[in-house]
């Protein structure tokens, strides 16, 4: 086997459907013996607390397909097409939206948000916070899991220019 | 052809990308050297995942069968 591989990662979004391509592309390099930091920034930063209140935001998603994570299985694969008015102005719709979203992924044997985080934790992926967007937002890091590491820009780079892989999502 | 003899297994049928990889790397990390691992999976997406993850580990994969929407893989830890 080569020597070990790095890869780099910037988690820049804190919505549900954005929270699961680092912490999925973590977890699963580490399994692949990679060496792995996360730069948590802007509203990535939500992910690193202990408690992730990440929803989605079908408003902002105009090709989310809705689907009903109960029911037949014809049923269950119609894209029920939802009307910008009613995703923009019903209240609760957010919140209804991550719920199915949730029994959907949880249906089809998807891990959760918290369960990725965790592997990547036990697999040793590093978790950095970015000081500047904490220091903005008014976040401190005792409301981050433990193992956080906090840095800025120059902290990211010196990784990231060794990695083979550096993605910002 | 189902007739290779493994040591452990692992269940990882209903679960979908990357659960079955970390699932058994999480195993296999667990098992001594040369030990077979018998891992059955109904995600499409593990035949590709596995050869990619055995490449890059190093861990033999041995053969996998395919049966009915079951997929079955044999891993021995390198």
């Amino acid at each position: 086997m080569s020597e070990t591989k790095k890869m780099a990662l910037i988690a820049s979004q804190g919505t549900l459907d954005w929270a699961y391509p680092p912490f999925i592309l973590a977890s699963t390099a580490a399994a692949m013996d990679m060496e792995v930091q996360i730069f948590f920034t802007f509203y990535g930063l939500t992910l690193l607390k202990k408690e992730i209140k990440a929803k989605v935001a079908p408003q902002a998603n105009p090709s989310m397909p809705m689907k009903m994570p109960f029911g037949p299985k014809g049923f269950q694969n119609i894209n029920w097409p939802m009307p910008n008015i009613l995703m923009g102005n019903v209240p609760g719709f957010e919140t209804m939206a991550t719920s199915l979203m949730k029994k959907t992924f949880k249906n089809k044997g998807v891990a959760t948000i918290e369960e990725l985080r965790d592997i990547c934790l036990e697999a040793g992926v590093k978790f950095i916070g970015c000081t500047m967007t904490m220091d903005v937002f008014g976040f401190d890091k005792d409301e981050f899991i433990d193992g956080v590491v906090v840095g800025g820009a120059a902290t990211f780079l010196e990784f990231a220019v060794e990695a083979d892989i550096q993605l910002f999502i | 052809m189902n007739n290779i003899a493994y040591d452990q297994e692992l269940d990882c049928k209903g679960l979908n990308c990357p659960l079955p990889i970390l699932k058994t790397k999480k195993q296999v990390d667990a098992m001594e050297i040369g030990q077979v691992l018998k891992m059955e999976s109904t995600d499409p997406g593990s035949i590709s995942d596995m050869n990619a993850w055995t490449k890059r580990t190093g861990h033999e994969l041995i053969s996998h069968i395919e049966d009915g929407g079951i997929y079955t893989f044999y891993v021995k830890k390198t």
